[in-house]
């Protein structure tokens, strides 16, 4: 009997396919994974603890940080749990135009998740269809904020500024092309025995497990858990949409890769509802305690000099007291947990994110696995390493 | 000038211009794989050097003489300097045996348009390529790094697997031609490519150069996502573009074999021997190329189980069918 040994294999920070600075000591057993530690905090910038020391208007740039991918969801997750606290009411325009917004991120952040998974398993053609169309939705960023990847667009109690004129061309545009590139991701992708062989019966992990993990988002519809925020726990006005929720039943990859797919074609659905009952309306919430006013009045008159300075440099007061409030971000529930004492700035705040508890269960789905399983787990759990570390 | 003078001189010729050619062909293969991976994905593809990046390859390969030749610590220094070579030379010297075109007379004498044309040619490009697995084995392995060697153990395992299915699928092209010689057997395809005859024999052969060769979706040994770059993780400069221009060359070499075995190698009408040689190998290398746009890649076990279960007796049946045919006919 040869005498065997474990090899450990250090994969990351630096990896093709860690996604950024994941770190992962991997125990194997010639191919076959027998353990892996994950190791994390390369991108540690401490938001949370930043945020403790920012008004509430000034956390926000934070939280594009976050996921770079779905920037707007992170805003959005945000500026929705100040608001809860606040109690503050937002005008229906601002929460459509904020829909639309999110609904295109949820778009974008899957196509930059199935590019490189496309691509860790080897399909390089999906990978450049993939970001040549997400380059369609950052000029859409681009245009309405300045920005591409750190938008900062939502305010607490509505927007920062209307949409631009062009914008429902623009959006119209995805809404027709779109659902198109997604059939030529499918029929390089979901025809493919060779994806097949890849996906079908990969990282299998049950519905038990998924919830006893806390996963959320796609992967726990992945595992068949028929959960969603967004009809479940709706906010932002997302009751008023119709749409499906998509659920797998073998719990392994190819599902997971089935429900985004899906959820990207509802997305674009729910785009054109959104789109279709955008009305004219104010986009800001009245409510001068809170939100800046208009530009004009900033420029042109004293009192509205003295109200942007008033507001940017001391804040506003929020009532004593604690709110958590999850959002259905691209990648699983992404929460905010706030505790406020009273004072302009959070006494605490603390931000559930879903790619930190979702890679707790990559050695669950790993173990017993081979090295290129891990990679096509590492694609499917989408993680994103600016959230996990925050 | 003695007759022997001569004979050498041309020989010397030869083997310089098939040098020639075909380090001048896996230079621009680069860079039309390039050029097409980018007119597949939509996008452009190196064209800045030079007219449409004609002068791409130049630029490489000067980039890469320049480079620093990095040797890791605790690598085998020998053995780690070895390797590259030891990938490269067996690809070039298997064409020794490829006939590129009809005889043709040149000062009065009979010249074969092929350097060496062995009567045990077939087993001759075998071990080659055999040998050719030693460049990954030992490289991988000399590197003192893990992803190398993990590189290195699949690049074994999968050459030594396809090896297998690619030598039983050429078992019916000897049978037919009855002859371990490329020329005979390419002359034998002179009416009839053994295409017509032997298309799973072509199947199997196919897609066992494309594991010979490493190509997506066989690139295990490289595997990218996996294993960072395979068995030339720790290569720079030159030494990792001998792997490279070693890996092109045998894309060229595998196609023009490719094309002796079963498409009547430089047998074509209207068009002059060598041509019709050089589309057909370029056919392949398009191919090759066109398969890395499309497809994504096998797992290692699955590669494995592709080979042994299902290639390998397909190979055996083929072989078997054709036998009873040849004893029918």
């Amino acid at each position: 009997m040869a005498n065997t040994e474990t090899m450990t294999l250090n994969m990351g920070p630096q990896h093709p396919s860690t996604h950024g600075v994941l770190r992962l000591v991997v125990e194997l057993d010639g191919e076959v994974i027998q353990s892996i530690t994950p190791h994390i905090g390369y991108l540690h910038r401490g938001v949370e603890k930043l945020s403790e020391h920012r008004t509430y208007h000034q956390t926000l740039p934070l939280t594009d940080r976050l996921d770079y991918l779905a920037p707007m969801h992170n805003n959005l997750g945000y500026v929705l749990a100040v608001e809860k606290l606040l109690d503050l009411e937002v005008p229906e325009r601002a929460q459509t135009i904020r829909v639309i917004m999110a609904e295109l991120t949820r778009i974008m952040s899957h196509l930059v998740w199935l590019a490189c998974h496309a691509l860790d398993i080897g399909a390089m053609t999906v990978f450049i269809y993939c970001f040549r169309e997400r380059e369609e939705i950052m000029n859409i960023y681009e245009k309405i904020s300045g920005a591409r990847m750190t938008t900062n667009y939502f305010r607490i109690g509505g927007l920062s500024k209307d949409v631009y004129e062009g914008f429902e061309a623009d959006v119209r545009k995805i809404i027709d092309t779109f659902p198109g590139f997604f059939d030529q991701y499918e029929g390089l992708l979901t025809k493919n025995t060779i994806w097949l062989n890849r996906t079908i019966g990969n990282g299998v992990i049950s519905a038990e497990d998924a919830i006893d993990y806390g996963i959320t988002g796609p992967a726990l519809r992945g595992s068949g858990v028929d959960w969603d925020l967004r009809r479940d726990n709706p906010y932002s006005g997302y009751e008023k949409y119709s749409f499906k929720v998509p659920v797998g039943e073998k719990c392994d990859t190819f599902d997971r890769y089935k429900v985004r797919l899906i959820e990207m074609r509802e997305a674009v659905k729910i785009l054109r509802q959104a789109l279709d009952s955008l009305k004219p309306g104010p986009i800001l919430a009245d409510d001068p305690q809170v939100c800046y006013p208009p530009k004009e009045a900033v420029y042109n008159t004293i009192e509205g000099l003295i109200h942007h300075f008033k507001i940017a440099s001391e804040g506003f007061p929020a009532p004593e007291g604690e709110i958590y409030l999850g959002v259905e971000n691209p990648k699983g529930e992404l929460g905010y947990y706030i505790v406020s004492d009273g004072g302009t700035k959070p006494y605490r705040m603390k931000i559930r994110s879903p790619s930190f508890v979702n890679l707790q269960s990559m050695e669950k789905m790993c173990k017993g696995a081979m090295i290129a399983d891990l990679i096509a787990v590492i694609g499917t759990l989408d993680i994103v390493l600016g959230e996990i570390d925050r | 000038m003695s007759n022997a003078t001569l004979d050498i001189i041309l020989l010397l010729a030869k083997i310089a211009l098939v040098f020639f050619v075909i380090l001048t062909m896996a230079a621009y293969l680069v860079l039309a794989e390039r050029r097409i991976l980018a007119w597949i994905q939509d996008r452009k593809g190196p064209n800045r050097v030079g007219p449409q990046g004609l002068l791409q390859p130049l630029a490489d390969v000067i980039k890469m003489l320049t480079k620093e030749d990095v040797r890791p610590a605790g690598a085998d220094k020998w053995l780690f300097y070895l390797a590259p070579a030891m990938a490269a030379i067996p690809a070039i010297l298997t064409f020794a045996v490829i006939p590129f075109g009809a005889p043709v007379i040149l000062f009065g004498r009979e010249l074969p348009l092929v350097i060496s044309d062995l009567n045990v040619g077939l087993l001759f490009f075998m071990a080659l390529s055999s040998i050719a697995v030693y460049g990954v084995a030992i490289g991988g392995w000399a590197s003192n790094s893990k992803y190398a060697l993990l590189g290195s153990i699949r690049g074994l395992a999968q050459l030594i697997s396809y090896e297998l299915s690619m030598g039983l699928s050429l078992v019916p092209a000897v049978m037919l031609s009855r002859s371990f010689r490329l020329s005979d057997i390419v002359n034998a395809q002179a009416h009839v490519p053994f295409i017509v005859y032997q298309p799973l024999a072509f199947i199997i052969f196919l897609i066992s150069i494309a594991a010979e060769c490493k190509r997506i979706p066989f690139d295990l040994p490289e595997a990218e996502g996996e294993l960072v770059a395979g068995f030339h993780t720790e290569y720079s400069g030159m030494r990792f573009g001998l792997f490279f221009v070693g890996e092109y060359i045998n894309v060229i070499v595998l196609g023009g074999l490719a094309a002796s075995f079963f498409l009547g190698g430089w047998h074509g009408p209207w068009l002059p021997a060598p041509v019709w040689f050089i589309v057909k190998v370029l056919a392949f290398a398009v191919f090759f190329i066109w398969m890395r746009g499309t497809l994504p890649r096998l797992r290692y076990d699955q590669l494995m189980h592709f080979g042994w279960k299902v290639l390998t007796p397909l190979a055996l049946i083929n072989i078997l069918v054709t036998g009873w045919w040849l004893m029918l006919r």
